[in-house]
């Protein structure tokens, strides 16, 4: 088990392909750190270098005390799962498991006691035999896991290892995956980009774009406080809602005004908003921060907004709105009735607006 | 395949497919029976009463039997079966070794090294033996089987590191790394997991290249004279066709012997040849 810490770690491909730019992270150990980011944002650069696929073009890179910069992969003691598994074709789904153990000349009882073990917690027992043309898309990915676990190193690296997989089959092997970690505790770092995938395995999960770390943090932390409109954006299903608002003041009050909304900004964001009277800001609200108003909501925190779709997913429904000239996804209880073409007064959690900064699209 | 009714499966497809058949196996099939026929029966007038070219009621082994008492068949057989063995197998280390380089060590140049490398391959047999007969004469290799068994593997190394280049870069970059992060070097990585799965790749590279030497016929009669020395292609032309006389029945039956080791390579293979053509590989 160890920490793994990367610093100032920067990729050039081919001299000019800026892949990764300055990341610097501590994984602490027996952590589950997930990357995530939109396609071609660098989380496999990273992960490769932290593999020893790749070279590192500037940086450092620590595994548990030892600098791994120039350790070959199989000295530094981790091991990779890869997005299409990899399994080696012409071995049976032992000797696959087994690979890893022989070119370390592990005992011959050793190897069969571990691959044994391994194949009990994933439950291929039964398909130790078979080679991996004979298995389906689940089970080679049981056995990409169990070539991974038998050599009890020092951190798992996965590249989107569920992507493969049918809706199903990944929700259920993201269950196992946790479970899995959460049984032998060994310092896990994850690439996806699926939010979801990011949401519910990591510990804390790295945000990336464009090769820049956006923000770290546990999941609710990032979803309750976004560092920027980028990952207040990309985190949560349906997306945030942005509005792009005018500070000004009245009756002493801060309010946030564009056309069709005029919001009261509320006591705790005051200070900070203060600085940008008079300039526009990026209003954030989360769809499930929205409601439909009653007579009691305070006139402050309310707007009108006009039905233009009705998505009834069953537990929620989505209302996609018209306000002013923009567009917002609310969700409401199932329970309300509402038809395209309504008019309808919503009102807005002012406790949790996000604010950002128009040309930084950092949160204020 | 064409869809619809019958007639039109007979049409375009069943039809067309038998002539091509009957067209490529005529060759075969008049080897086959010339080989067979007495004497009397191939130098009949194509006029004369019972003249059957098609078909033999009095099969014979007598041209067999003179291809291998009255010439050095046998020793022909087997100098070409030691030629294309030789040949391919050096062509295919080489051609291995180059290929996985080519495909998979990013070292400068790689790219027109691989260029170069197959144009070496366009350049015409007819032109290069001649400066290539130079050589076998300075290291007076001329006249012995290594003439050949050295000179082949000039179009057959091209041949094979160019199909091998193409079926290494086939196999998916992971599970070499893979095996490199399992504590595998990068020649455990090749000799454990890359060579097994090109086997197929490497099965069709060896069938082509030994087939090319098997039949190869300029080099063979420039690089050697004598007799017991020939290849099958070789000796057969020039032992058995003397000035305007074609000895039909032993040439046909050298030609057929000749072809069976081929086909039974073909044959022994063929379903890694055809997954190594397509280059399959399933992870
Ligand atoms: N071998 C390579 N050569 C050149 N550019 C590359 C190479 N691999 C990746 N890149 C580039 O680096 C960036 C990051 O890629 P990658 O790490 O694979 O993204 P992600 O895994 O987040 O989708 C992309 O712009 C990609 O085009
Ligand atoms: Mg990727």
């Amino acid at each position: 088990m160890a920490q793994v810490v990367l610093t100032g770690i920067n990729k050039f491909y081919d001299g000019n392909v800026h892949a990764v730019k300055d990341v610097n992270l501590d994984i602490r150990d027996r952590e589950f750190m997930v990357f995530v980011g939109p396609s071609g944002c660098g989380k496999t650069t990273t992960l490769r270098m932290i593999a020893g696929l790749e070279e590192i073009s500037s940086g450092d890179i620590h595994i548990g005390p030892q600098r791994v910069n120039d350790l070959a992969p199989m000295d530094r003691d981790i091991a990779m799962v890869f997005q299409n598994y990899a399994l080696y074709p012409h071995m049976s789904v032992f000797d696959n498991m087994a690979f890893g153990l022989k070119m370390r000349k592990f005992a011959k009882e050793e190897i069969r006691k571990r691959v044994q073990d391994a194949s009990e917690i994933l439950g291929i027992q039964q398909l130790l035999g078979r080679k991996p043309r004979q298995l389906s898309g689940g089970q080679r990915q049981r056995v990409a896991l169990g070539r991974a676990i038998v050599r009890h190193p020092q951190v798992f690296l996965f590249d989107e290892p569920l992507s493969n997989l049918d809706a199903k089959l990944r929700v259920q092997m993201r269950v196992e995956l946790k479970k899995l970690h959460q049984r032998l505790g060994t310092t896990a770092i994850y690439v996806t980009h699926d939010q979801v995938e990011a949401m519910t395995l990591g510990d804390r999960v790295v945000v990336m774009k464009d090769g820049v770390v956006q923000q770290v943090g546990e999941p609710l932390e990032l979803y309750n406080a976004p560092a920027t409109k980028f990952v207040a954006g990309f985190l949560g299903s349906p997306a945030m809602n942005f509005a792009t608002v005018t500070v000004t003041e009245r009756d002493g009050a801060l309010r946030t005004v564009s056309e069709g909304l005029d919001i009261k900004v509320p006591s705790e964001a005051v200070e900070r908003l203060r600085p940008h009277l008079g300039r526009e800001v990026t209003l954030g609200i989360r769809p499930e921060d929205l409601d439909i108003a009653s007579g009691a909501d305070p006139q402050d925190f309310t707007f009108d907004a006009l039905v233009e779709v009705v998505e009834k997913l069953g537990s929620e429904i989505l209302l996609d709105l018209k306000v002013g000239r923009g567009a917002m996804v609310a969700s409401v209880d199932p329970i309300v009735r509402v038809t395209f073409g309504d008019k309808l007064r919503m009102t807005l959690d002012p406790a949790r607006l996000h604010f950002f900064d128009v040309q930084t699209e950092a949160a204020i | 395949m064409i869809e619809g009714a019958a007639w039109r499966r007979w049409i375009f497809f069943r039809i067309p497919l038998l002539l091509f058949i009957l067209v490529l196996l005529f060759p075969f099939y008049w080897m086959v029976i010339t080989t067979f026929r007495p004497d009397g029966e191939l130098y009949r007038p194509w006029n004369a009463r019972n003249y059957n070219p098609f078909w033999t009621w009095y099969p014979t082994l007598e041209h067999i039997r003179y291809l291998f008492a009255e010439t050095q068949f046998a020793t022909w057989l087997w100098n070409t079966m030691l030629i294309a063995l030789a040949s391919t197998a050096i062509s295919l280390v080489c051609g291995v070794l180059a290929g996985y380089a080519l495909a998979r060590l990013n070292f400068p140049y790689a790219g027109s090294l691989g260029t170069g490398i197959f144009i070496t391959y366009l350049v015409p047999q007819t032109l290069l033996f001649i400066p290539l007969s130079e050589i076998i004469r300075a290291y007076k290799l001329g006249d012995t089987p290594w003439s050949l068994i050295l000179t082949y593997p000039t179009f057959l190394i091209p041949f094979c590191t160019w199909l091998m280049m193409g079926y290494f870069k086939a196999i998916p970059k992971e599970l070499e790394e893979c095996a490199r992060i399992d504590g595998a070097a990068r020649w455990q990585a090749m000799l454990y997991i890359v060579i097994p799965v090109a086997v197929p790749g490497i099965l069709s590279a060896g069938i082509f290249a030994f087939t090319l030497s098997w039949n190869e016929f300029i080099y063979a009669l420039v690089f050697l004279s004598s007799p017991a020395q020939k290849t099958v292609p070789v000796g057969v032309v020039s032992e058995l066709i003397r000035g305007d006389v074609f000895f039909w029945g032993p040439l046909m039956a050298g030609a057929l012997l000749g072809s069976i080791p081929v086909a039974i390579a073909y044959s022994f293979f063929v379903e890694h040849y055809v997954a190594g053509l397509t280059g399959s590989v399933k992870g």
